[in-house]
Formats: structure tokens, C-alpha cells, sequence
């Protein structure tokens, strides 16, 4: 393995958000005070990462209108809300495409309730939607994934602060180090300048990289509009010379 | 297209998509059955193992704790390290008695624990030709964290080679060493290393960038 040819492009830590945002108030409890230790020079410990060729997929992992239907022997039942397509590609800093990788999505339902048992939102549950996909791009970098539109919701920050509508994106890339989760927000929510966990981010381009864009090209007449979202995860790097 | 050599180098490179926090309901997407929901026919989950993989077979635990001393229940952690011959096995195949890779979770219930089934990894060498000591590589995503926080698990056991272990003695305060070095305790008469880890104040683990 010529792991020690490699590395990949530094994270811009001051591109993320800090660690400690008290906007955001609970990063004030869980955000280290010390300074991270840097590595300095990667081993094979931090170059290399999972690979999910073989992690079996259901037909309809990456479908969430059809993935928790309550009778799909009946083919009935559909979830409530704004039919969307979300797709995209997963590129490195270089524009590489990132092929055969994990991704993998979570979100609330139309009414901005989690499938979850700590979530107790006044929304209601709905009965055919699960809110959880995955999928592995394809040997140019795309991944899709066809969904509902996640709702706004209320959340305990400031005394009435409202999450914008967001789908919970996780992707993984070539290594544990280009690993990432993020979120995609809806492009033109007004809420999303209004939002304390967007504003960890310092920077205004850093927050344009998380907005899905409305892509009416990709839209399926009569049956669902489509958003794109492309993922941009490290660059990988080789290193020409010998070390000395 | 824009004329080579009229803008900075790093114009001519994409910036990586910022990073958001995981959030309180991660559970519903990367650790299903922790939310309380049916599972897919393959989870990636902790069982990293199998009884007839190699190696000397062991549960890693812990809590996740924050700065004022509490429990960190929302906690998912992912683990990556080498099988007991200090080999990374990066494809994934729930059919292979050994996966690098896993998933945990802190719980909603009493003690708040995550845990690994796996083996002990064995070492894995350095750029520097020098051999690390055994390590798990653990990556800590929760409500509250904007950018997943990486730290490494060493065992206590292995005193020689934590001494000798390049990326150990990165660090410059040998007290915060300890704060990665796993305890060893049997119960049942299986092997069990412990491992809290502390996001912030006294005795706060170290975490890498790299």
C-alpha cells in the first residue's frame, strides 16, 4: 500500500464552524478548550477509510417515499408533504469525482416531526415516512435520493428559534479523514439568516456550500421538483519527491 | 475557462463543504435501532468482530462527557482500526469475520454507553518507519459539536509501546496523554477496556486535527 504517498488537503478550521458558537448554545458545554494536537504527518491510521461496495442495500434505501410505507404489498400509502428529487455529485477540492462512496441522509417529516422516540414536536408522526436514506455514488460522483420536503421546526436555543428546513447529509469519501456531515438547506428559506446553527459558520460562502439549489432542468413534469447538492469533500494529494 | 497562471493557486481549488452539527436525532439516520426504529437488513453497527475472527477478543467502553460533568446521551461514534495483525481492512462486508470499521452510540437509558465488540488491533507503522502502539481511531459526532471531534483509544496495557508511539508523543503534556489510554478491567472474565471520553475542562481528551 503506497499510503505514505498520500495526503490530502489541510481542513480550513476557520472555513468550519468553531467548536465553541455560543449562538448556539449548546456548544458551550461540549466544545474542548484545549487546542487540537495536530498530526503533522498522516499515517495509514488516518489515509484510509471504510469501503461500502459490499454493504447490501434494499431496493429502497434510497427512495423515502417508498421506504416505510405502512402496505407496500397494497403498493398504497405515501408520505404527506412536497415530492423532491435530491441529488448531486461528491467531487474533491480538485473537482475529482468521488466514486462508490457512502452517502447517507436523514430529515424530519412535511410537518417538521423526527422519526425519533426523544422527538415530541406537536407535529404529527407520519405514517409512511421513515426520513432516512442511503446510497452509493456511482462511478461519476452521483448520488440520488427521492424524498419529501422536509418541514421547519421549533427547537429549545433562543426563546423562539426555528431550525429552516434541512435534510442531514453524511458522506464519507476515500479516507476517515475526508469524512463529513453537514446539512443541506432549501434555497431561499427565509429562515436560514435566521438560524443560530447556520450561524456558527463565520463565513458567508461557507454557507452557500450547504444550500440545495432548486434545479428546474431535473424536475419531473406533473410528479416532483428536484435539488441539487453537490458534496465537496478533501483533495487528495500525492507527494512526488522522497523525504529527504 | 480562465487563462493558467493569472489567479492565486488556491482560487483553482474548490472548498470543501462546511461541516454542521449531527444534530439530536442522528440516531434516525446512522444508528436506526438507537431512535427506537426498525433496522435495514445491513446496519453498519458495533459488532466489528466475529467470535471466529482473529485475535484476542475484547469490548471497548465508555461514556461521553461534557464540560460541567454530565452525560452526553445524543453521542454517535464511529471507530476505525487495523485487524489484530495491524492491517486496515477498509472493504466492508458484514460477511467477513473482521470489519475496520463500526458504529456506536451513547443511550438515552442509565449509564449512557457506547461499546465495541472487536479484537485488539495490532500495530500499525508510523511514516517515520517507527511502529504506533495499538490504537482505535474514534471519531465523536453530537448536538452541540460543529465539526466531528477524532481522538485515538490506546490500551493500558501496553506500556512499552504507548511510550515508544510517535503520534502519543505528539502530544506535549504527558499528563493529557493519559486521557486517550484505555483501562483494562475483566468482567465475566472478558476482556474490557474503558475509555470516558471528556469534550471540555478537567481532564479533557486530546483530539487530533490532521
Amino acid at each position: 500500500m503506497q499510503d505514505h504517498n498520500k495526503r490530502f488537503v489541510e481542513r480550513d478550521r476557520n472555513w468550519h464552524p468553531p467548536a465553541y458558537a455560543p449562538g448556539y448554545k449548546t456548544t458551550v458545554a461540549r466544545s474542548p478548550q484545549q487546542a487540537l494536537v495536530s498530526m503533522q504527518q498522516a499515517s495509514t491510521s488516518e489515509l484510509t477509510g471504510p469501503d461500502f461496495r459490499h454493504l447490501r442495500m434494499g431496493s429502497h434505501d434510497n427512495d423515502l417515499l417508498l421506504n416505510f410505507r405502512q402496505d407496500p404489498a397494497q403498493g398504497q400509502g405515501l408520505p404527506v408533504g412536497e415530492r423532491i428529487i435530491m441529488f448531486g455529485r461528491v467531487v474533491d477540492q480538485f473537482g475529482k469525482p468521488v466514486p462508490h462512496t457512502l452517502v447517507e441522509m436523514w430529515q424530519a417529516n412535511a410537518g417538521g416531526r423526527y422519526r425519533h422516540k426523544n422527538d415530541r414536536y406537536l407535529a404529527p408522526l407520519d405514517p409512511n415516512f421513515g426520513g432516512v436514506g442511503r446510497t452509493l455514488t456511482d462511478e461519476q460522483g452521483w448520488y440520488h435520493f427521492r424524498t419529501i420536503k422536509p418541514g421547519p421546526y421549533p427547537w429549545p436555543n433562543d426563546p423562539n428559534s426555528w431550525r429552516p428546513s434541512h435534510i442531514h447529509v453524511s458522506v464519507m469519501g476515500p479516507s476517515i479523514s475526508t469524512r463529513l456531515i453537514t446539512q443541506m438547506y432549501f434555497e431561499g428559506d427565509p429562515l436560514i439568516p435566521l438560524c443560530p446553527i447556520v450561524h456558527t459558520l463565520k463565513d458567508a460562502d461557507a454557507v452557500e456550500t450547504m444550500i440545495g439549489r432548486l434545479d428546474m432542468a431535473r424536475s419531473k413534469p406533473m410528479d416532483c421538483l428536484a435539488y441539487r447538492f453537490d458534496l465537496v469533500v478533501r483533495g487528495e494529494l500525492q507527494t512526488y519527491f522522497e523525504n529527504q | 475557462m480562465k487563462q493558467p497562471n493569472t489567479v492565486p493557486a488556491s482560487e483553482l481549488m474548490l472548498r470543501e463543504t462546511a461541516s454542521q452539527t449531527a444534530g439530536p436525532y442522528v440516531h434516525i439516520g446512522l444508528a436506526l435501532a438507537a431512535a427506537g426504529n426498525p433496522t435495514r437488513d445491513e446496519e453498519i453497527w458495533n459488532e466489528m468482530a466475529k467470535p471466529e475472527a482473529e485475535g484476542e477478543h475484547i469490548e471497548v467502553v465508555g461514556t461521553v462527557i461534557d464540560g460541567n460533568g454530565d452525560l452526553v446521551r445524543d453521542a454517535f461514534l464511529e471507530a476505525w482500526q487495523a485487524d489484530a495483525n495491524g492491517a486496515y481492512q477498509p472493504e466492508y462486508d458484514l460477511k467477513k469475520p473482521f470489519n475496520s470499521f463500526g458504529r456506536t452510540a451513547t443511550t438515552f437509558d442509565h449509564g449512557s454507553e457506547w461499546s465495541l465488540k472487536t479484537v485488539k488491533p495490532g500495530q500499525v507503522a508510523h511514516p517515520n518507519g517507527q511502529p504506533m502502539a495499538p490504537h482505535i481511531n474514534l471519531a465523536i459526532f453530537a448536538r452541540g459539536v460543529n465539526v466531528h471531534l477524532q481522538t485515538r483509544l490506546y490500551f493500558e496495557d501496553e506500556a512499552d509501546a504507548n511510550a515508544e508511539c510517535p503520534v502519543l508523543s505528539r502530544i506535549e503534556s504527558p499528563t493529557r496523554r493519559q486521557t486517550l489510554i484505555a483501562k483494562r478491567e475483566e468482567i465475566d472474565g472478558k476482556v474490557c477496556y474503558r475509555l470516558d471520553i471528556k469534550l471540555q475542562g478537567e481532564g479533557e481528551t486530546v483530539f487530533f486535527d490532521f
